[in-house]
């Protein structure tokens, strides 16, 4: 465990997921550097929410290797272990508490004690408040600080998701479907705050919309049925026939 | 959310009417004149005591149901392994006036021709070991219960459906003269507690007090809990259990911690119920029972406390009444109410009057009402 | 003619004869019987029963039922009907009656009364009759018998009474001190050839005289016999445990069908089931008033009503409250609950809260021996039924169109309500279907267990058990479960009691979801997690 088996931050080999002889994931392998952006196309039931629920331990695989910074075993560990490694997920549907302010959301997600006890007796510190304060000006929602979340527009849901990862100070970024349901300017914004996230952070989108795709302008990995069918830039994925013919259609 | 804050007004509102309740209840038992209209007689005092009591169950409950989402339909066993706890250390206080006159066996065992005490009958006649039980029992009982329960993520229904199972295991056991507990009669007879003697008015009104200091603390302790980030924690787990998970909170150290802690209040409210009544058995454990207090706190408004604590009131006080004016009735209403309330009151009553309040003050305070009900979909 | 008259004749001289060859003890042992000292009345009965005379009978079961009468030196009889026998001569009484008093038994004259009675009727031209006594003479062991046994023995034509006379002459024979060793050891072989519980007493419990050849054949055979005992014993436990089994299966169907397809626990399930049980009883007190002649049917007549009864009765809850809160399990819960207090209650005021009886049609009743194993009719058919019910549900699910909708709307609500199929209605006829299989196991519970309006609730939490055991992904997750629970849990019952096996049985299932939160048979995939 103490020499790292591979330099990439995320580290997949060979992973294996059934539900009653159905394969959601056959054998997919795929690498993810530190600080990479990563888009993930693909039809429908292609295994990109499988291949999430893997990494951040929602599912087990039925074999095959998930490692995170080369030496933790992502099999082995629960989500609440893999989201204090530093692995943060964005949902399909913009999951946040609705019945928590926006200041609470970011407040439950920012990177601290998250065992019972320690959050018995937390009573705010100003740090927290100035780590809050700056992530509600990056997702732009200053304006919305006492709002309850449930109140809050589909798009404006999205971006607190987003900030509430960011709270979480991880090292990988899962996200499912961003720029779903969102007006071309926020989609457009969407992608720059990504692009801005992953500076610092490597990210894996999954996502449908290929204009949005072509505006991270990131490396590009197409699955289906389970595995890795190409990967590269997304002209190069684009052309190749396969995914022509099993995705983009002609 | 300001609304949760320590000390805000519903926490003064409740702890001002309990402080009330505390002083005229003595005041105008012991005080006013029998006959005048100020006289609260003899036999109203041992009842509101009980009322007291069960509004601390319903406090537990809301706390886990309100609170968490977790709807156990078994808090009731809590509440009686409490009663069992103290009805225990007033068999023992008993001594040779039983029946039988047995110094140490309280009469139930001489009558099944037992010889000596059962092993975990010792200890019972010190109080303070008694009154630790009081809190150990359940609290262990909801520890091993919650944490089989919760590391398995068993949750809604399934979780409902096993903790009903396990408060009518339980009544099944405590049924059984072997469990060493009085069996079907249940432990009673009960003389004195700390010396003096239960039927006493004196007494009564002393454990009447006593039972509105304990709901007062439980209340703020509820309180405390929920207003901290824990309790934070706790709704976030309500409203959406996976994406707390993955921000990283063990959700099932959560709910094992506001399960036993909860489990505990239920037992202190059994404790205190057991020498005003004067009597613990095994129907306490009847699955119907626990799924009335669930009702007591959907009256009154889940996920505000101080609903839990009206709607107990309200509801047993309704009952008393029903069952003696118009018995055959009690249960058509009863069950009425559990289908009114779910279907057009899901709020309760703190909750809708929450929510007019709201509406009528709009643009006035922002976002000061009560926690609404959400429904935490499985 | 003449012939067969002159024949007659002799018949009757013969008779004539015997009965005045053997007069004399029988005149004897008469006035005997009013003794005041019990040995003489308990030595007059032998003498009276072996006198063969017609009365010997009718004077027996007199002193038995305390109407043998005495009084200067008299025995009277007095019949039933009030009539007084004088008992020497058969003739009518004439004299006072007021002189005559009870004559007195103790339990040892009770003893020779049986002893006695066994004997008496072992020759009865009834064949149940005969049984009886054979079986008394059994118990009794009665040396006096032998002689009449034999005869009964050779003269016997019913195999099942041959052999009870013949385990009962084995068993005099056994207790006989004087026995030859050859006899004793046939005994044995014919004790452990009826194998049961009363042969293994009296082989256990032999007098120690015994040559050491015939002890060491009574142990061998009394070994046999608890071997024999104890695999049919097992057996019996199992058949309990199937027959538990299927009145869980019926209670449990109708609830896997509205869990599976809906989420939903409905807490009056168990009142469907009532609701059922007192249809039959209404359908039966109809039957009683309207038409007598009916009532071997009057189930079969109470089963399509109550389906109706309890389905209706299910689409209208639906219908009213059920539909309103759909994604919200747990209000439904605590609503179901609701209308199951309401339902008690309701059926309570109209009723009334004591049982009602319910009665079982002829062709239910009586039990059929397997070895020593006895199952009763009225089980036999609720097992059968269940079975045949579970048989019928998985046709209707998997080759109507209703099923292929529930089956559709069980696995992916979404996508079957996308696809066209109105789920709304789905819901309100799958739980139709769901509460009038409640109603048809209501039927059945009616049949052994009393019905009252706590029915219900005796069953409710076993049928989520089943259901949480099984799984809710398809049917026979619930046959499954319902057949384990039932058998684990008469299996354990002799080990454990009832209340204590149950408890076992209640943290074992806790336990088992440890392992397997949604039960035996469950769904996987996608479409469960969402």
């Amino acid at each position: 465990m103490n020499a790292p088996v591979t330099p990439a931050l995320l580290y997949l080999d060979n992973v294996t997921v059934s539900f009653d002889g159905f394969r959601a994931l056959n054998a997919l392998s795929l690498a993810v550097d530190h600080a990479e952006m990563r888009a993930i196309i693909g039809p429908n039931g292609a295994g990109k929410t499988t291949m999430m629920d893997v990494i951040t331990g929602k599912t087990r695989p039925n074999g095959g290797t998930a490692l995170f910074e080369g030496s933790h075993d992502l099999t082995a560990l629960d989500e609440a272990a893999i989201a204090e490694l530093g692995i943060g997920r964005k949902f399909q549907t913009p999951t946040v508490f609705d019945m928590h302010s926006v200041e609470d959301n970011l407040l439950l997600a920012l990177k601290n004690g998250r065992r019972p006890l320690a959050t018995l007796f937390s009573r705010g510190s100003a740090r927290e408040q100035e780590r809050i304060d700056a992530l509600l000006e990056r997702v732009r929602l200053a304006a919305h600080r006492y709002r309850k979340a449930g109140e809050l527009s589909h798009g404006q849901k999205q971006w607190l998701e987003i900030g509430m990862l960011l709270a979480q100070e991880p090292k990988l970024l899962l996200i499912d479907e961003p720029a779903a349901g969102m007006t071309d300017q926020e989609t457009a914004d969407t992608a720059d705050l990504l692009r801005d996230i992953a500076r610092t952070r490597a990210v894996i989108v999954v996502e449908h919309d290929m204009t949005f795709v072509r505006d991270l302008g990131v490396k590009v990995t197409c699955l289906h049925e389970g595995s890795v069918l190409a990967e590269g830039s997304l002209d190069a994925v684009s052309a190749n026939e396969r995914v022509v013919e099993v995705y983009l259609g002609r | 959310m300001k609304a949760q804050s320590l000390f805000d007004r519903q926490t003064f509102i409740v702890l001002s009417l309990l402080a009330a309740a505390a002083i005229l209840v003595p005041v105008m038992n012991g005080l006013a004149e029998p006959g005048s209209a100020l006289h609260l007689s003899d036999h109203l005092v041992p009842l509101l005591g009980k009322y007291v009591c069960f509004a601390l169950l319903a406090l537990s409950v809301d706390l886990i149901w309100g609170f968490c989402g977790i709807l156990s339909l078994g808090h009731g066993a809590f509440f009686a392994l409490g009663g069992y706890a103290i009805g225990m250390y007033l068999m023992r206080q008993i001594g040779p006036r039983g029946v039988y006159a047995d110094p140490i066996l309280p009469d139930f065992m001489v009558f099944l021709n037992w010889k000596e005490l059962p092993w975990f009958w010792h200890g019972f006649d010190w109080f303070p070991f008694a009154a630790a039980m009081v809190l150990l029992g359940p609290g262990c009982l909801a520890f091993v219960f919650g944490w089989f329960a919760f590391r398995s993520r068993v949750t809604g229904v399934y979780f409902s459906i096993i903790t009903q199972s396990m408060t009518f295991a339980l009544m099944l056991a405590f049924f059984r003269n072997d469990m060493g507990l009085g069996g079907n009669n249940g432990l009673t007879d009960f003389k004195e507690i700390l010396g003096f003697p239960v039927q006493a008015g004196s007494t009564r009104l002393a454990l009447f007090v006593f039972s509105v200091i304990a709901l007062a603390g439980g209340y703020l302790l509820c309180r405390w809990v929920v207003s901290s980030k824990f309790g934070k924690v706790l709704v976030a787990v309500r409203d959406a259990e996976s994406r707390t998970r993955f921000l990283g909170y063990r959700v099932e150290h959560y709910k094992l911690v506001v399960f036993t802690l909860s489990a505990m209040l239920a037992g202190v409210g059994g404790a205190l119920y057991v020498p005003q009544v004067g009597i613990i058995n095994p129907s306490e454990f009847a699955p119907a029972n626990s799924i009335e207090v669930v009702v007591w706190v959907a009256v009154g408004g889940r996920g505000t406390l101080a609903g839990a604590i009206l709607g107990a009131l309200l509801v047993n006080a309704g009952k008393t009444w029903f069952t003696a004016a118009l018995p055959e009735f009690w249960l058509f209403a009863l069950g009425g109410l559990f289908v009114f309330v779910t279907l057009f009151m899901p709020r309760g009553i703190l909750g809708a009057a929450g929510y007019l309040w709201e509406r009528f003050s709009h643009g006035l305070r922002a976002g000061r009402s009560p926690e609404p009900v959400t429904h935490a979909a499985e | 003619m003449f012939c067969l008259r002159n024949i007659l004749r002799a018949f009757v001289l013969l008779i004539g004869m015997t009965s005045a060859v053997l007069a004399e003890p029988y005149e004897e042992a008469l006035p005997k019987l009013a003794s005041d000292r019990y040995a003489d009345t308990d030595a007059a009965i032998g003498a009276i029963a072996r006198s063969g005379r017609p009365l010997a009978l009718g004077i027996v079961e007199a002193l038995r039922d305390g109407r043998l009468l005495s009084g200067e030196g008299q025995v009277i009889i007095r019949r039933p009907s009030g009539e007084l026998i004088d008992a020497a001569t058969g003739q009518a009484w004439t004299g006072s009656s007021g002189d005559l008093k009870p004559v007195r038994i103790n339990n040892r004259v009770r003893r020779a009364i049986e002893a006695a009675l066994g004997s008496l009727t072992l020759l009865s031209p009834d064949a149940r009759t005969r049984l009886q006594a054979a079986q008394a003479v059994f118990r009794s062991r009665d040396a006096a018998a032998l002689p009449t046994l034999d005869t009964a023995i050779a003269q016997e034509s019913d195999l099942h009474v041959r052999d009870a006379l013949e385990s009962a002459r084995a068993a005099i024979i056994l207790t006989m001190p004087d026995a030859l060793p050859d006899q004793s050891l046939a005994a044995i072989a014919t004790l452990h050839g009826r194998g049961d519980q009363e042969a293994l007493v009296l082989l256990s419990g032999l007098p120690s005289g015994m040559s050491s050849e015939v002890a060491a054949a009574a142990r061998k055979a009394a070994d046999g016999i608890r071997t024999r005992l104890a695999v049919f014993g097992a057996l019996q436990n199992v058949w309990y445990g199937i027959s538990l089994g299927s009145v869980l299966l019926l209670a449990a169907i109708g609830l896997a069908i509205t869990f599976g397809t809906m989420g939903v626990i409905n807490m009056a399930h168990g009142e469907m089931v009532m609701l059922g049980a007192y249809t039959t009883f209404v359908v039966q007190e109809l039957i009683r008033t309207h038409a007598p002649g009916l009532f071997g049917v009057s189930l079969l007549v109470a089963l399509p009503l109550a389906f109706v009864v309890a389905g209706a009765v299910g689409v209208l809850i639906e219908r009213t409250v059920i539909r309103f809160l759909y994604g919200r399990p747990l209000e439904t819960l605590l609503a179901t609950w609701g209308i199951s207090l309401i339902l008690q209650q309701g059926v309570r005021t109209i009723f009334g809260p004591t049982n009602r009886e319910v009665g079982t049609p002829a062709w239910m009743s009586g039990a059929l021996e397997i070895g020593a194993m006895s199952l009763t009719y009225n089980r036999i058919a609720i097992v059968v039924f269940a079975f045949s019910v579970f048989a019928t549900l998985l046709l209707v699910l998997r080759y109507t169109s209703l099923g292929l909708y529930v089956r559709a709307v069980t696995q992916n609500r979404r996508m079957a309500g996308s696809m066209g199929i109105r789920t709304s209605r789905i819901d309100a006829l799958a739980f139709g279907l769901g509460s009038g299989m409640a109603g048809i196991a209501g039927v059945a519970l009616s049949q052994i267990d009393n019905v009252s309006p706590n029915l219900g609730q005796s069953y409710i939490i076993d049928s989520f058990m089943v259901v949480v055991f099984g799984g809710v992904g398809n049917l026979w997750g619930t046959l499954v479960g319902a057949m384990t629970l039932g058998t684990a849990n008469k299996l354990l019952e002799p080990y454990a009691g009832a209340v204590l096996g149950k408890i076992i049985l209640l943290i074992a299932i806790i336990l088992f979801i440890q392992r397997r939160p949604r039960g035996l048979f469950a769904l996987r995939g996608r479409a469960v997690e969402a």
